[in-house]
């Protein structure tokens, strides 16, 4: 089942003379991606995690992982990790914060997770300012589970538990959980990014790149919302799911920055 | 070493609450993190007031959820942690229960039990020993649960929960109740510093370059791999069975009868056996002080001595499985006790053991 190709460390194999002007950041394992076709989540994986390369703080960094289709994200992420129980990565977050106040700890959940299950530990983690950064990938569906509807399914959307499209009398409307989140004076930074195409990602690692600075200032909470596509869960090709993302899923969910910092 | 000394504290009266509360800052815990609930409140309250004049972190979570899953993140990142509540608080924490014993972090909680189910009422009980020793959340796992039977106990097995669970990697339980929690008595705290921290190269602090990057989890999806990690938890749970049973005999030497009891139980209990010694009944008791690993092995050898047994409980007879497993059928085993909150007295205790006794019509020769 494993695919094999060469690891980061004697790439490329056969390329004497050549420079190497890309490869795999020590801040990710060797581990293939176990994702599918299309998915984003491996490309916020990475720009993550090639962040904390650059800012020199693999050794001051800790995760935690999700359960949802990132369930693995510690396979990957060369960093130390925990594992947190469905919607509970915040608070475990909090713990690790807490007791080591020093190091950068980031949180890292999909819809289900952060939005439905997790919402208590959300709102609460961030209205006490935790010093961390809560990474928070909205696909508006259950991937792992094999494509129910989530608390941020858009109306009418047809999942395997909306088989008639997302009925707003019984569910309610989908929940824009990073504007709530605005709100409260604990949140330092809310920005809300995609992964669809080369400039989007460039943004979204400025984004990474400011919160573990705020986060180094001990300036509160630092959201990150990443918008991204479920080509699997959305029964589409890759390309399909890009442009159900810019057609379908920006004008519900609109990208940029939803608080930040005030000049001083 | 020598400011050390001078903490060893003088005897005190103090309630078991503040008692417990005491010992954890005593014993240097990293946090605590914990949400209100009666009858158990002044643990919070209590370190709420004295750790910000002293050392470590406490901190009010928005639900018992948050609590344990901050517990984990602490625990698994190297801490010494603690968290408490009663009945319906625990109930919510025992999904992160699980997640603890699977991923084997040491933490210690407390309960101090209520009278259930439900909402039930704030008056005390041991309603919630099944939830304590036989699992509670899901899966094969332990927790090693310590019963104290006094005031002294609920400050001295914080620091016995803390040994144990550092040193098998596992969640630690104090399972006391409301009265145990509420009642004041005279206490010789531990000595602070005293308990020595072992080393946690496991945890999560910062991968360095000189190790791989360390891995807090309970998934482990492929079978054979889950299988083998319960292996290991098995091994872990038959060690602490060999090693750390712990219990105390009361007048067991030349018993014809034998009440088992624990916590407040096992102190009702001790004045039914002098209440019955006065009438020429040789009643002894054993008190399980662990309650997971219990101790079957005696309980087994004493069946071979006595007449029959009785478990003394608050709740509808729930350890009383336990002595039944221990005796294995040598000698009859009855049950006593009250529920919803209410505590049974000795002379409760002494009238049924009276009444079998005639009913039976042992001791007669």
């Amino acid at each position: 089942m494993s695919i094999e190709r060469p690891s980061t460390l004697d790439f490329p194999p056969d390329a004497e003379g050549m420079e190497m002007v890309y490869c795999r950041p020590d801040t990710l394992t060797d581990t293939p991606f176990h994702y599918c076709p299309g998915c984003g989540h491996s490309v916020v994986h990475r720009v993550l995690m090639e962040v904390v390369e650059e800012l020199g703080i693999q050794d001051k960094t800790i995760g935690v992982a999700p359960v949802g289709c990132s369930v693995f994200a510690y396979h990957y992420m060369n960093v130390d990790m925990q594992e947190a129980a469905h919607g509970r990565a915040s608070a475990v977050a909090t713990g690790i914060k807490r007791v080591l106040p020093d190091k950068y700890v980031f949180s890292y959940q999909g819809d289900g997770d952060l939005a439905a299950i997790g919402t208590a530990e959300t709102i609460h983690t961030v209205n006490r300012g935790e010093n961390i950064l809560m990474v928070f990938i909205n696909n508006g569906i259950y991937g792992m589970t094999g494509g129910q509807m989530a608390p941020t399914s858009l109306l009418g959307q047809v999942t395997t538990t909306s088989p008639y499209g997302r009925d707003v009398k019984m569910v309610g409307h989908p929940i824009k959980i990073a504007d709530l989140l605005v709100q409260l004076p604990g949140a330092h930074y809310v920005t809300r990014q995609a992964v669809h195409n080369p400039n989007a990602v460039r943004k979204l690692k400025k984004a990474f790149e400011k919160s573990f600075q705020y986060q180094k200032e001990g300036k509160g909470t630092c959201f990150v919302e990443v918008v991204s596509n479920c080509p699997s869960g959305w029964r589409m090709t890759p390309v399909e799911s890009i442009k159900y993302l810019e057609e379908t899923m920006f004008p519900a969910y609109p990208l940029g920055d939803l608080k930040v910092p005030e000049k001083v | 070493m020598e400011e050390k000394k001078n903490k060893t504290s003088e005897a005190k009266l103090m309630k078991g609450n503040e008692a417990l509360a005491e010992a954890a800052i005593r014993a240097e815990i990293d946090a605590y993190f914990g949400y209100p609930i009666t009858p158990q409140s002044e643990v919070l309250e209590y370190l709420e007031r004295e750790v910000p004049k002293r050392h470590g972190l406490v901190l009010q979570a928005e639900s018992e959820i948050a609590s344990i899953n901050m517990i984990y993140g602490a625990a698994g990142a190297g801490a010494r942690v603690m968290t408490s509540s009663s009945g319906p608080g625990i109930s919510l924490m025992q999904e992160g229960l699980s997640y603890i014993a699977s991923a084997q972090l040491p933490c210690l909680v407390v309960n101090v039990v209520r009278g259930g189910p439900g909402l039930g009422t704030i008056q005390p009980s041991q309603g919630d020993y099944f939830q304590a020793v036989k699992g509670g959340g899901h899966g094969d796992y332990h927790l090693i649960v310590l019963a104290p039977a006094s005031v002294q106990e609920m400050a001295d097995f914080v620091f016995e929960g803390f040994r144990l669970a550092e040193k098998y990697r596992n969640p630690a339980m104090i399972l006391t109740d409301g009265a145990l929690g509420q009642m004041m008595e005279k206490v010789i705290q531990p000595e602070e510093g005293s308990l020595p921290k072992i080393a946690t190269p496991w945890a999560t602090t910062g991968k360095t370059k000189d190790r791989n990057h360390n891995i807090i989890t309970s998934l482990f999806i492929k079978p054979e791999e889950m299988e083998s990690v319960n292996h290991q938890l098995q091994e872990k749970y038959r060690k602490i069975e060999k090693n750390e049973v712990r219990f105390e005999e009361i007048k067991t030497e030349d018993a014809d009868i034998l009440l088992v009891a624990f916590g407040l139980s096992s102190r009702i209990c001790q004045k039914t056996v002098d209440l019955g010694r006065e009438k020429g009944i040789k009643i002894g008791l054993l008190r399980p002080i662990t309650l997971y690993p219990y101790p079957y092995k005696r309980l087994n050898e004493l069946a071979d001595q006595v007449e029959f047994m009785m478990s003394v409980e608050m709740n509808a007879g729930q350890m009383v499985e336990d002595v039944r497993l221990a005796v294995e059928g040598k000698v009859p085993v009855y049950f006593t006790g009250r529920m919803g909150g209410m505590i049974p007295s000795p002379d409760d205790v002494l009238h049924e053991i009276e009444s079998i006794i005639e009913k039976q019509n042992i001791l007669q020769d």
